[in-house]
């Protein structure tokens, strides 16, 4: 018994052994590679499963659109990508972050999509030093945590000023006096963005008549929309992700809630309950009929391509992607050091969204556009509000 | 007045929806001493073939609901038959385990791309929707649909129970299976007959849930699974008017968490009523002392 306890030691010691030096020398191997054929490795993490999963696809699709263009080269680099799916789940984006910087030893990462799967993605990618750029991780904690994460960047702007947004156009355009708020209460996204929502809408003298929380696992918010419902007011805002919408807006107006629905980000997907949500309006990072010649140069590459139209989600992620390259190339290197300051150091840079600068905290200075929902499965451009 | 009216309302269903599913935990329990984990997930099969039947297959939705009974009743029996049969006179800890890696095994096996995959789907509701107003209170077909079945559900168990052969095979069994065999009765198929009616319960529960609130995906067993399981030992579990009583008393005290003190108490509140319950009476409110046999 004591002998073959002994033997099954020694057999997986030599086997853990043998491992450990046959993938190092992978390494060494690749890395050798890498230094002669001038090789930079970008990642892509992003959710092509789960309850998310048409913004990952959306996703990879803006990032190859964006690398075929560029023909997979930057400078005298030329780029091998990796995609790593995290099923919008935190806990699978820290391993599949650890995966892409530790075993496919990559330079940058592009990604991830939600600020849930972004935020401990982004404090390893700081930790170990790889660039990373979130096309649409919105949550101020992306790149603040507490302090500036100096590897990290992103493409879109940050949850306060959607939310900001959104109580300016309620107030100004919608002429709101009264407003509703339902935020999850154990997603950074849905509270931040309802914060700031809040401050803004009563610093512009409305009124905030009902604030109610709900759980990720939550479907039936009857009691909740029973007490809005009592409050009568002009707006309902909804700032989660397409299907909990979807969900709160039918049962909403079950209870014959008659508010204008108003959201965020999160509602821009082809699986939108589009009849329910005829309407709402909701902040977006771009619309596809802003008469901006890169808006239709890309809109038309887009299509060409994928017989769709690109959500913001796929032009968000070609922004990120063309940022990255723009900041290899300048950097001519495949040093994450000089990338990251190449990439603070962009100006003016124009991509679809806008044209990029980014401030200290890594986050990019540009407008918000407003989308309304239609009936018919499309938006609507309403109008661009500046920050 | 008109607003608490609508808020016990809004308790009634969530407590009729956590009944259906109750009654099937409160009666494998009953019959094998076994808190079936896997019912919450035979719940979403139920439910996802229902809408199959009704989007897909072009059935009328009682007819959607039916086949996805059959299948679910089907499904239950060979679950029993695999994971807790071979394990009937292990300890009792051991059939838990297995009943756990039953659920999730169910799962992530319908969350494979070839099986339902792992995606939100969004349920077009099959029956018009109609609500009427009552003296300032709405009530919808839905709610009545939910109320009406778990009524006749109730009923129909009741009956099964006391006074056909099968009832009195069930009652036999659970008191006493050495005893139950010596007397005649062929007692794996008495608790096989009772997880084919637990989870065609359980089904049908699935169907009128995906109906009440439209979006499904495979983990949506999980939580529903656990409050009526919940509801079935603060009711007394084994009792089969316990597990209506207690997912009642769930669905109320949800509800009026949400509406009169704060929307981000609810499960806070609801788990705490019931560690005080348990406290007091262990056997669940309605349930009777009984000496352990063990």
């Amino acid at each position: 018994m004591r002998q073959s306890k002994w033997f099954l030691f020694l057999l997986v010691a030599v086997m853990g052994l043998a491992l450990l030096v046959s993938g190092c020398g992978g390494t060494n191997e690749q890395a050798g590679g890498a230094g002669d054929d001038k090789v930079v490795k970008i990642g892509l993490m992003t959710p092509l499963q789960g309850d998310v999963k048409t913004y990952g696809e959306s996703v990879q699709k803006g990032f190859e659109l964006a690398l075929e263009e560029a023909n997979y080269k930057a400078g005298d680099y030329t780029i091998e990508k990796v995609v790593a799916d995290d099923r919008n789940d935190a806990t699978e984006a820290t391993n599949v972050a650890t995966k892409l910087i530790d075993q496919d030893q990559v330079d940058a990462i592009v990604g991830s999509v939600t600020s849930k799967c972004t935020i401990p993605a982004s404090s390893m990618a700081q930790a170990k030093g790889v660039v990373m750029i979130s096309p649409t991780g919105t949550a101020a904690k992306v790149t603040m945590d507490p302090e500036r994460k100096d590897y990290v960047f992103r493409a879109c702007f940050i949850d306060p000023f959607q939310g900001t947004v959104a109580a300016k156009f309620a107030v100004d355009e919608l002429q709101a006096k009264t407003a509703a708020i339902m935020f999850d209460q154990g997603n950074d996204y849905t509270v931040g963005l309802s914060q700031a929502f809040k401050e803004e809408f009563e610093k512009a003298g409305g009124q905030i008549v009902a604030e109610e929380a709900y759980a990720k696992e939550d479907v039936d918010f009857s009691a909740v929309l029973t007490n809005i419902s009592k409050q009568k007011p002009d707006i309902l805002y909804l700032p989660d992700y397409y299907q909990k919408v979807s969900l709160i807006g039918k049962q909403a107006r079950d209870k014959g809630i008659t508010a204008v629905f108003l959201g965020g980000d999160g509602w821009d997907s082809s699986d939108l309950d589009f009849a329910t949500m005829d309407g709402g309006y909701f902040t977006a990072h771009y619309s596809s009929d802003d008469p901006r010649p890169e808006v239709a140069n890309w809109v038309t590459k887009y299509k060409e391509k994928y017989n769709t139209e690109p959500d913001s989600f796929a032009t968000l992620a070609y922004d990120a992607t063309k940022l990255l390259l723009k900041a290899i190339e300048d950097a001519n290197s495949n040093d994450p050091a000089k990338i990251k300051d190449a990439m603070q150091a962009i100006k003016d840079f124009p991509v679809v969204s806008g044209n990029i600068t980014f401030d200290a905290d890594g986050n990019p200075v540009k407008s918000a556009a407003i989308l309304q929902v239609q009936k018919d499965g499309s938006y609507k451009f309403v109008t661009n509000v500046q920050p | 007045m008109e607003f608490f009216l609508e808020q016990v309302i809004n308790g009634i269903q969530l407590g009729l929806v956590y009944a259906l599913i109750a009654l099937g935990y409160t009666m494998v329990y009953g019959i094998v001493k076994l808190i079936n984990f896997a019912h919450g997930d035979v719940f979403m099969v139920g439910a996802f073939v229902g809408y199959f039947g009704f989007t897909y297959w072009g059935l009328p939705w009682p007819l959607a609901i039916i086949v996805a009974m059959v299948f679910c009743a089907i499904l239950g029996m060979v679950i029993e038959r695999i994971a807790y049969r071979p394990l009937r006179y292990a300890p009792r800890m051991i059939a838990l385990i297995s009943a756990i890696g039953v659920s999730f095994f169910l799962e992530y096996f319908c969350s494979l791309k070839f099986m339902f995959g792992p995606n939100y789907r969004v349920v077009q509701r099959p029956l018009p929707e109609i609500s009427w107003q009552i003296g300032g209170v709405t009530i919808t077909n839905i709610q009545l649909l939910i109320l009406v079945t778990v009524i006749c559900m109730l009923i129909l168990l009741l009956w099964i129970v006391h006074r056909t052969k099968i009832g009195a095979a069930m009652r036999t069994v659970s008191f006493d299976h050495d005893a139950a065999r010596l007397m005649g009765v062929n007692v794996d198929r008495t608790i096989s007959f009772t997880f084919a009616l637990g989870s065609a319960m359980a089904a049908m529960g699935g169907v009128l849930y995906a109906i009440a609130y439209p979006q499904i995906q495979p983990f949506m067993g999980i939580m529903p699974g656990l409050k009526a399981f919940t509801a079935a030992v603060l009711g007394g579990i084994g009792l089969i008017p316990g597990a209506v009583l207690g997912a009642l008393i769930m669905g109320q005290v949800e509800t009026m968490t949400v509406a009169f003190i704060s929307s981000q108490l609810r499960d806070a509140i609801a788990f705490a009523i019931l560690i005080i319950v348990l406290l007091f009476k262990p056997t669940g409110i309605l349930g009777r002392t009984e000496t352990e046999k063990v």
